[in-house]
């Protein structure tokens, strides 16, 4: 940018003029994904890649975001590109409804209609007698077609135990009951916390959005010791039929999204007592980790009532 | 602001310039068009005649797959968005793209991408050759292990559409110059920003589906195997919620393109400009209710076939709107037919058609008949060849002056035309016949019935073929010839990009203009 006219060039869209950021953003995720699927694959070397791929990415994204903030303190950053970024930041979460909508599509279309007909209902059901002798639906999925069907000769086995509700009065007792109370609790706190932003308390700031933090990586803690619990004691995995790929990929896909919101928001409580960034009028990186939280927040009742109240 | 391109690569590595990026994906996309045009080039010299000449059958199923994958995400969808990233600042009066960066990332993930894609014809197993609609279980259990390789590049490509669909969101909402309110956005800013929204809404949708895909072959996920209580009819479902809108991702832009260039040539202002808002509007709605006939024949219950039937045949009105509108907008006009125009009315009248058999289609009933046969490939070709590619053509030529600032040769753009026009005629009409008389789709040989329609393609194709040829010759030699363009370029266009210098500066609009 020139330098003799600044006052005029910031009432300007600002247009950065040339970026290496995004080539090398390019190449760590062709490195991560291309030694991800070696490994998967079998090669020795999968690994090597996946880890260089991933290290150049983040450091990529680390810079990224450190010149995007720089430039913001410069006062680069016009109310017109705060807007754009504001919008970015919706529509890519709308991206992830959309990605949760498919599971959650898939887990209604098993539970609700591929299953009844595995099962021999209705017009769908007619190959029942003829393929899967026996198997009659019901969700969770225990036992699979394949052990109806084929008796000791089955593969696909079926979960010992199912993570559903296990009736209001043994609620006190049931991880994911605690995990909703500690969501919910943690919009509130991260609401509180941004409140205090808006009205410049900024110690009130930090105190709330540390305990967020730290609720989020209660969550984490806990959604750890349920698949923990699930692996050693109630045979539920990954591959104990249409119940465990349902039930691993929605809460696993979440819990995923709960690291990275924690993730977001610790780096936004380092960024507010480290360096004092964020101002009542000027807080995009917290304001879009919040929505983040809030979404995952909401992801997490659909999931609390679809995969385990009502399951 | 005021600076110029940088020189040399890194110009184009370290890119943030819309009109750079745009060039890029425009390039690319055609390096794509020609790769994909090559491996369809081997399956129609397969099919030239009945039995087993050129290729194994293993390898025809590779190139039928890969085909289909080129040319859907490395050749049409990045050609949009190149012409998106060129024209929609220059349309609203933005300096640029609203997220710049972000916009060079979303095209060199590209690259990458389809270079992972490409590797995989000579991995152990082949790439591949489970059809660019990837079915379960045929996908999964019976797939090669490059399948993996395949997920992942659908992955990275997927975030490479969304970052740039939400760039083109954010620039249409936020970037609009003072007075240019919604309803005065030219056609192709609308039909793009109903088509951003479309592919952010489906393409986590494909992610998912290719997700499920990878645990189940490497995770032991049970989703699309019904001996652990999933489905593989599940697949189906999941990818087409996806895939219906994708293919009006491939067509709303085009139905921009043209509706840019007819009202320039038949010098009237376009015919209905609200109704085409609220008809594209209502098409990309009504393509998230339709995915289901794309599985007629896969064992649906009555009240399913019905309802996705009617809603399939509602898509007609909209579109029937949009015909219409074309060519009302062209009755009376004062018309001359120089390339693009050429390309544009051909645009309507074979898309057409191409929308007549898909009506065809629609009828489920109907459809059993049809379903898996040659019919069906004429059809979506008559929609994507004629519809896609040539407005993408029509397109180039009609803005290629703006953007090189030299005058393309009329002469040699005609003969393109006409070469691509009989060619692809040449290809996909006979292609009808063969499929009504129970061809079969995806296969390397075929009844002798079918001989003759086959050898009639197949030298449709390689004409076809030829006439791209004509393209890049053509283009090329317009970039480096040495006459001029005027501003505005055509009879009194409408639009802000012919208020700009030809060939556009390389900054563009750093202040909105002022709007009459």
């Amino acid at each position: 940018m020139s330098t003799n006219n600044e006052v005029v060039e910031h009432e300007t869209y600002y247009v950065p003029e040339q970026s290496r950021l995004p080539i090398f953003a390019s190449l760590g995720l062709f490195l991560t994904v291309f030694g991800a699927g070696r490994m998967l694959n079998g090669s020795d070397d999968g690994s090597m890649y996946f880890f260089v791929g991933a290290l150049l990415f983040a450091f990529v994204l680390w810079s990224w975001f450190s010149i995007v903030i720089a430039e913001n303190m410069r006062g680069l950053n016009s109310m017109q590109l705060k807007r754009s970024y504001v919008i970015g930041m919706g529509w890519f979460i709308f991206s992830e409804v959309m990605f949760f909508a498919a599971f959650f599509g898939a887990l209604w279309y098993v539970r609700s209609l591929a299953g009844p007909w595995l099962g021999g209902e209705g017009e769908g059901g007619a190959a029942n007698p003829l393929i899967w002798p026996g198997y009659q639906h019901e969700w969770p999925v225990m036992n699979t077609p394949d052990m109806v069907a084929n008796g000791d000769k089955a593969k696909i086995l079926g979960p010992e135990q199912s993570m559903s509700n296990p009736g209001l009065s043994n609620w006190a007792s049931w991880l994911p009951f605690w995990n909703t109370v500690i969501l919910l609790a943690s919009s509130v706190t991260i609401h509180i916390a941004h409140s205090a932003l808006k009205s410049n308390k900024r110690s009130v700031f930090n105190l709330w959005l540390t305990v967020t933090v730290l609720l989020g990586i209660a969550f984490i803690i806990l959604q750890i010791e349920e698949y923990v619990h699930a692996y050693r004691e109630m045979g539920l995995t990954l591959e104990s039929g249409i119940y465990g790929a349902t039930f691993f990929l929605l809460t696993g896909f979440h819990g995923a999204h709960v690291t990275l919101g924690t993730f977001m928001l610790l780096l936004m409580l380092l960024r507010s007592i480290l360096k004092g960034h964020f101002k009542h009028d000027d807080s995009f990186g917290f304001d879009a980790a919040a929505w983040y939280w809030h979404f995952v927040d909401v992801v997490w009742l659909g999931l609390f009532f679809y995969v385990y109240v009502f399951a | 602001m005021a600076h110029g391109p940088a020189q040399g690569i890194r110009r184009w590595l370290y890119t943030t310039n819309h009109k750079d990026i745009g060039t890029l994906y425009l390039w690319f996309s055609f390096a794509m068009f020609l790769l994909g045009g090559v491996f369809a080039l081997v399956i129609r010299a397969e099919l030239f005649e009945p039995g087993m000449q050129i290729v194994e059958p293993e390898f025809f199923n590779q190139m039928t797959t890969m085909h289909g994958l080129v040319m859907v995400f490395g050749a049409v969808m990045p050609a949009f968005v190149g012409l998106a990233n060129w024209m929609v600042p220059l349309m609203i009066g933005a300096p640029d793209m609203a997220l710049p960066r972000m916009n060079n990332w979303s095209f060199w993930i590209l690259p990458f991408a389809f270079a992972m894609l490409s590797s995989t014809l000579f991995m152990d197993g082949g790439a591949p050759n489970f059809g660019w609609t990837f079915y379960a279980p045929l996908s999964t259990t019976y797939a090669p292990p490059s399948v993996t390789f395949f997920i992942f590049a659908v992955h990275i490509m997927g975030a490479s559409s969304i970052m740039g669909a939400i760039n083109i969101i954010a620039t249409i909402v936020n970037l609009r110059a003072p007075g240019m309110s919604y309803m005065k956005m030219p056609l192709f800013v609308w039909t793009w920003l109903i088509t951003a929204f479309l592919l952010i809404a489906v393409m986590p949708v494909l992610a998912a589906v290719v997700t499920m895909m990878l645990f189940d072959i490497h995770f032991g996920t049970s989703f699309f195997n019904a001996a652990g209580g999933g489905d593989p009819v599940m697949f189906q479902h999941i990818f087409w919620f996806f895939g219906h809108p994708e293919v009006y991702i491939m067509i709303l832009p085009a139905f921009g393109v043209v509706s840019a260039i007819i009202p320039t040539f038949a010098r009237k202002s376009l015919f209905g400009y609200s109704s085409m808002v609220y008809a594209t509007a209502a098409i990309a709605f009504l393509s998230f209710v339709v995915w289901a006939h794309h599985m007629f024949t896969v064992g649906m219950p009555l009240a399913g076939e019905m309802a996705f039937m009617y809603m399939t045949m509602l898509i007609a009105v909209p579109t029937g709107v949009k015909v219409f509108n074309w060519v009302a907008t062209m009755f009376k006009g004062s018309m001359t037919f120089e390339t693009p125009m050429l390309f544009s009315v051909a645009f309507v009248i074979l898309f057409t058609i191409g929308g007549f058999s898909g009506l065809m289609l629609a009828i489920a009933p109907a459809d059993f008949q049809y379903h898996d046969t040659y019919f069906v490939v004429a059809h979506f070709h008559y929609v994507l060849v004629p519809g896609a590619i040539f407005s993408i053509t029509a397109g180039v030529y009609y803005w290629l002056p703006k953007w090189c600032g030299n005058m393309y040769n009329e002469t040699l753009g005609k003969v393109h035309f006409w070469t691509a026009f009989i060619g692809l005629n040449v290809t996909f009409f006979p292609m009808h016949f063969a499929g009504l008389s129970g061809m079969p789709r995806r296969i390397p040989d075929y009844n002798m019935m079918f001989a003759d329609w086959n050898m009639i393609s197949t030298v449709g194709a390689f004409l076809f073929g030829a006439a791209q040829i004509l393209f890049l010759f053509n283009v090329i030699a317009t970039i480096r010839s040495k006459r001029p363009a005027s501003d505005e370029v055509w009879d009194r266009p409408e639009g802000l990009e012919w208020t700009l210098p030809s060939p556009a500066p390389y900054h563009t609009f750093t202040k909105p203009p002022p709007l009459s």
